[in-house]
């Protein structure tokens, strides 16, 4: 507040807002190029920290890691974190923490197999498509279930989400070994296994163009909307080069991502048994047959989308942060932030559970294994995406680059034949790293 | 600028738009709440008419945000009842509270820090589009519609309330009080956190909602921030009424020996709290 204060008299009269113009809000000139384009900086720094360790690893690995068949696989291990982590920013956002999604993947999986195996293949026959949608209703029905039980006890009976999940860690685990007694439960609908990526479970070359096209036309539709939206109530807007150079970048990287992944090709000997099979005619020189986009990335990106809707667009979404910001603060405007809580658990179980679907299809079985230590690398894709373990910030996008940073670490150093135990100090170094780097970002820019 | 601090100190002598008749917006009697063996708000009564301006004074820790925060549905107390405009109300929580036109600015502003100024005024309340999603451009219009008769050079709308100053942060909170036509509005120490020319913007502003007709408790610890402003005044000691007074049947002096030695003055009203 100011000098500009006069002795107007108080009346009521006084009070209406004289023009249309929009108040307390006169247009200022952008100042710079990155603030014209409204970009958020700490994610362009990440996918530049992504950029330097793909290239750092292709100059180590003798350039195995920046090609098609890489990229392509790296995608596809990535998913399942990638989905887990949009949860996790949620739990992260709102001061919780939730150790348990790697065991509620795990039992979740199980449950899964063991369920279609013994009920729904005798009674719906082999690959009906209700085995595949059923498998999937129970899978993320009992992950939300699980996860709204840790939420229950988490925000109605009071004990800490880090004890309450550090129990379900062993609980569910256990759970997992006692549903089949530690045996491993092949997957038998091939409906399901598409779940997992692989020569089938991808789409193709055309298809991927289609949903490229698909995608381009979604962020120039999405750009156009958000513009006219301000239009309506005459605020400031973003120059028109700024528009046409953000819709333009989003589409490069559509583009982009689709020739790599259809640049990725079966091997002719399978690519020839393929079109036989398909009753194609193979030309004499062989065929080429694109892998396409992988139906567990296209799972991945829709469950990101979704979750960006839900945290930017949505009540809820708008709570969680709020509550993250300051509870007290949350509960004094009315917000019934229990239920909320609750509802973040039941959501990230949800998400362990599809999660758990793209990686039992990946191996086409379930193990009572599956997802041990997942929790880590969840809860890492989060933070070096930008969450805040203090609270009330973080991103989806961020979090699912997160996850592909952690996959990259990972199969860099496969195809550097670094050991395992080596590669574990190396994914913990990275991350009290990561971590480091992004507080010395908070305070010098707040 | 001076002018406004003239007037502002100048005193309220206006006895007739808080005539003591009819009924009270508000009254609040016998309410009592404890915490763990502590009587925090011990047999309190307190009332508030339409266009009246309240002042609740007392020492740190006498009480006073204790009750209003059981009139603003934050706590549930352990006895007494509340009723507005003569009709027993039921405040269970703050949604119930927001119900009866009841707004309140807290000591802490109760803002969330991470979130823009829009976000933190529509909290709870948001404005949702045909699709049932949030219409961030509607609440952005009209928090710079409402910011703009607070607070005209306020320019971040866009920031989260961290990046803001004292002033701007208590500017949100009042926006957000008086954007939904309160008819009771508490305020919890509002110039706590301002400077001398933001403290007369808010004198300022409680008297033009004064005229609007809306009952106003005003809570502080300081007794010149709330006297010149108040029609009656009611301080509490130990979670108990100390008294009542008129403004202008009763000096700053034996408003302050109501505070500090509990002693209700002739011209006063006195509660249960008073020593004499």
């Amino acid at each position: 507040m100011t000098d500009t204060t006069t002795a107007t008299p108080a009346t009521p009269a006084s009070t209406p807002a004289p023009s249309s113009r929009p108040q307390g809000g006169a247009p200022s000139a952008p100042t710079s190029f990155f603030g014209a384009l409204e970009i958020d900086m700490r994610f362009m720094g990440m996918l530049g920290a992504l950029a330097v360790i793909w290239i750092v690893f292709d100059v180590l690995a003798g350039g195995t890691f920046l090609t098609a068949r890489n990229l392509w696989n790296l995608s596809v291990q990535s998913s399942s974190i990638a989905v887990m982590s949009t949860g996790m920013v949620l739990v992260i956002v709102m001061r919780h923490i939730d150790l348990s999604v790697g065991s509620i993947l795990g039992v979740t999986g199980m449950a899964m197999a063991v369920f279609q195996v013994g009920t729904l293949m005798p009674a719906f026959g082999f690959n009906h498509p209700a085995v595949f949608v059923l498998t999937l209703a129970l899978g993320i029905g009992l992950g939300a279930a699980i996860g709204a039980l840790h939420g229950f006890v988490i925000a109605y009976l009071g004990v800490p989400a880090f004890i309450v999940t550090l129990g379900g860690l062993l609980v569910w685990r256990g759970a997992a070994w006692a549903v089949a007694e530690g045996k491993t439960i092949p997957l038998v609908d091939d409906n399901f296994k598409l779940l997992g990526g692989g020569a089938n479970g991808s789409i193709g070359a055309e298809w991927s163009w289609i949903i490229a096209a698909i995608a381009c036309i979604a962020i120039a539709v999405a750009a156009v909307q958000a513009r006219r939206q301000r239009q309506r109530f005459h605020f400031p807007l973003k120059p028109m080069w700024a528009e046409f150079v953000t819709v333009a970048a989003g589409c490069a990287a559509v583009v982009a991502a689709t020739l790599i992944v259809n640049a990725y090709t079966l091997p002719p000997v399978l690519a020839r048994r393929y079109a036989e099979a398909a009753g194609l005619d193979v030309p004499p020189e062989g065929i080429s047959i694109s892998f396409g986009f992988a139906v567990p990335v296209l799972v991945a990106v829709a469950v990101g989308i979704v979750m960006t809707f839900v945290t930017t667009r949505t009540r809820f979404g708008r709570y969680v942060f709020a509550i993250g910001g300051n509870p007290e603060a949350a509960d004094l405007a009315g917000i019934n932030t229990k239920r909320i809580t609750l509802a973040v658990f039941a959501l990230m179980g949800a998400l362990a559970a599809i999660g758990a679907a793209i990686s039992t299809a990946r191996l086409n079985s379930a193990t009572n294994a599956q997802g041990t230590l997942d929790e880590l690398y969840v809860i890492a894709a989060a933070v070096i995406g930008g969450t805040s373990l203090s609270g009330g910030s973080g991103t989806i996008a961020g979090a699912m680059v997160g996850a592909l940073v952690m996959q990259s670490l990972q199969s860099g150093m496969v195809l550097m034949r670094v050991d395992t135990p080596y590669q574990n100090i190396v994914v913990g170094i990275v991350l009290v790293f990561a971590v480091w780097i992004d507080t010395v970002y908070r305070k010098r820019f707040k | 600028m001076n002018a406004v601090t003239a007037e502002a100190a100048a005193p309220v002598a206006n006895p007739g738009a808080s005539r003591i008749s009819g009924t009270p917006l508000v009254e609040m009697r016998d309410i009592c709440i404890a915490f763990g063996g502590i009587r925090a708000v011990d047999g309190v009564s307190v009332d508030l008419y339409p266009g009246e301006v309240v002042g609740l004074l007392g020492h740190n820790g006498a009480g006073k945000s204790t009750l209003i925060k059981i009139l603003a549905g934050a706590y549930k107390p352990d006895a007494g009842e509340i009723r507005i405009n003569g009709e027993k109300a039921e405040i269970a929580n703050p949604r119930d509270a927001k119900r009866y036109g009841i707004e309140t600015i807290y000591q802490t502003l109760a803002l969330a820090d991470n979130v823009d100024a829009a976000a933190n005024l529509f909290l709870g309340r948001e404005l949702r589009t045909a699709w049932g999603t949030l219409d961030d451009v509607a609440m952005e219009a009209a928090t710079r519609e409402v910011m703009g008769r607070l607070n005209p050079n306020f320019r971040k709308f866009k920031e989260p309330v961290r990046g803001l100053s004292g002033g701007q942060r208590q500017s949100v909170a009042i926006a957000r009080a008086i954007h939904f036509n309160a008819r009771i509005l508490i305020m919890d120490e509002p110039t706590a956190a301002l400077g001398p020319q933001e403290t007369a913007q808010v004198a300022e502003l409680i008297k033009q909602l004064k005229a609007e007709g809306i009952g106003i408790f005003l809570i502080s610890h300081d007794i010149h921030d709330v006297f010149d402003l108040a029609d009656r005044v009611s301080v509490m000691k130990n979670g108990k009424l100390v008294g009542t007074a008129r403004t202008s049947d009763v000096t700053k002096d034996e408003v302050l020996g109501m505070i500090i030695l509990g002693k209700s003055p002739p011209g006063a009203a006195a509660g249960p709290g008073a020593s004499v």
